[in-house]
């Protein structure tokens, strides 16, 4: 698990940040999950509890990855062949991002390079020169569902702070997001800025502020 | 009597110019109309403007027409993605122009394109660089930017099943982007990879109705054979 922080410090790897995530989605909602950490949020949704997954390339249902045969035709936005679940459905891309931009999906959860203390989300291109950065459905999902969460680090491999005052990296949208989930913590987006709610066993508030590039406030 | 089956992939090509502006179905490789995307590098057609959602892999396909030099603009959401290498040259050359669009914005120009729209304001991309230079309206207090319909010439579409009137079905999540090219299309041509008598597609399942559609040519292509008996 590549981690900076001290080994006393209880931080999640990838797959436990997404059991976190998880354990906030309840029955029901209709939910799109972004490439990287939030794609492994559905292995921890247990299956009797009913949340209806979106892929932007057009289906609602999806299911998880086939063990076996795989229906060539049928795949996620990451490209990988996937399932549909009962009561799934397909729809065309101008209709998918209706449902995305639309406002009929609960929650979208997306990785982020950086979060700002305002919600503005950089997730689609590491520099301001690159100009062929593929930027997909990102700013469609940021900008439309009716709340952003985000899953990633806290820092970056070199220990730079993720969440920041100001993002540096090209912005995928503006004032999106309304919580983080990282590997050392879950942080609400408030008008003061990051509020934190939870911070994983063996970490304190000065440690967490330390790790990050904004201020942080505890729950009034 | 209407039939748009034609019976060769020439026909199928027929009178597509330098040019074009040309619509590709498909999300990666699904829902893409391979076939007819070898039909028109075998065709000719020059100087293009490729509308899809990426931009080619390997050397085959979308990334064959751009490696012969056949394509003069890209518009797509996700040039890059592995194995885009022939796109990446080109680019990095000067020698393809590239249109970045979100994707969602994508499907929605393309949508108004069929649809009489000639734009329409959108949340996306606020406040990002892919809004720069654009027009911007607040409306009921939140910002939103101009986008215009993007229409084609012509349009390469895949389908599951098609008959002689040109009404469509899609397979699963290989409809992506089809059936809104289809509208777009001036000359709409579809690959179909089962030919149904007339009649034998049910009016509550089409999802692309014929008036879209001009030609269609009907090409079984390969069946993985772990699927087998699901390919109706």
């Amino acid at each position: 698990m590549p981690d900076a922080a001290p080994a006393s410090i209880a931080a999640l790897d990838r797959h436990g940040i997404a059991a976190r995530i998880a354990r906030d989605i309840p029955e029901g909602w209709y939910v799109n999950l972004g490439i990287g950490i939030p794609t492994l949020v559905a292995e921890h949704v247990p299956p009797e509890r009913e949340v209806v997954f979106h892929s932007e390339n057009g289906v609602l249902g999806v299911g998880p990855s086939p063990p076996g045969a795989v229906d060539p035709w049928l795949i996620n936005a990451g490209k990988q062949p996937v399932t549909l679940r009962p009561g799934g459905s397909f729809v065309h891309h101008a209709d998918s991002f209706a449902i995305i931009r639309g406002g009929h999906l609960d929650l979208c959860v997306l990785g982020a390079f950086e979060v700002a203390e305002n919600g503005d989300i950089a997730n689609w291109a590491t520099t301001k020169n690159d100009a062929a950065a593929a930027v997909g459905g990102a700013m469609d999902l940021a900008a439309g569902a009716r709340q952003l969460w985000v899953g990633m680090e806290h820092t970056t491999k070199d220990g730079a702070p993720r969440l920041v005052a100001h993002c540096s990296y090209p912005l995928t949208a503006l004032g999106a997001v309304r919580r983080v989930y990282t590997n050392l913590a879950v942080l609400d987006v408030t008008p003061r800025g990051f509020v934190v709610l939870e911070m994983v066993r063996g970490l304190g508030f000065e440690q967490l502020q330390a790790r990050t590039g904004a201020r942080l406030f505890r729950p009034e | 009597m209407i039939d748009k089956f034609v019976g060769s992939m020439a026909e199928a090509m027929a009178g597509i110019r330098d040019g074009s502006v040309v619509l590709l179905g498909g999300f990666g490789m699904v829902g893409q109309p391979d076939a007819l995307i070898d039909g028109l590098i075998a065709h000719g057609a020059k100087d293009l403007t490729v509308v899809a959602n990426n931009a080619g892999v390997g050397h085959t396909g979308l990334a064959r027409l751009m490696e012969l030099r056949r394509v003069r603009r890209i518009i797509c959401s996700f040039p890059r993605s592995a194995g885009s290498l022939v796109f990446e040259a080109l680019y990095s050359a000067g020698e393809i122009e590239l249109e970045i669009v979100p994707q969602g914005t994508l499907a929605e120009r393309i949508r108004a394109g069929g649809a009489g729209i000639p734009a329409f304001f959108t949340p996306t991309a606020v406040g990002t660089r892919l809004a720069e230079g654009k027009e911007q309206r607040e409306i009921d207090g939140r910002t939103y930017v101009l986008e215009s319909a993007l229409a084609g010439d012509v349009a390469l579409i895949e389908a599951w099943r098609a008959d002689r009137f040109g009404n469509l079905t899609y397979r699963a999540s290989a409809r992506n982007f089809n059936p809104i090219m289809a509208m777009a299309g001036r000359l709409t041509i579809v690959q179909t990879q089962h030919a149904i008598v007339a009649g034998g597609l049910h009016p509550e399942v089409i999802v692309t109705p014929g008036i879209f559609v001009d030609r269609v040519l009907h090409v079984p292509y390969a069946v993985p054979a772990d699927k087998g008996g699901r390919n109706a």
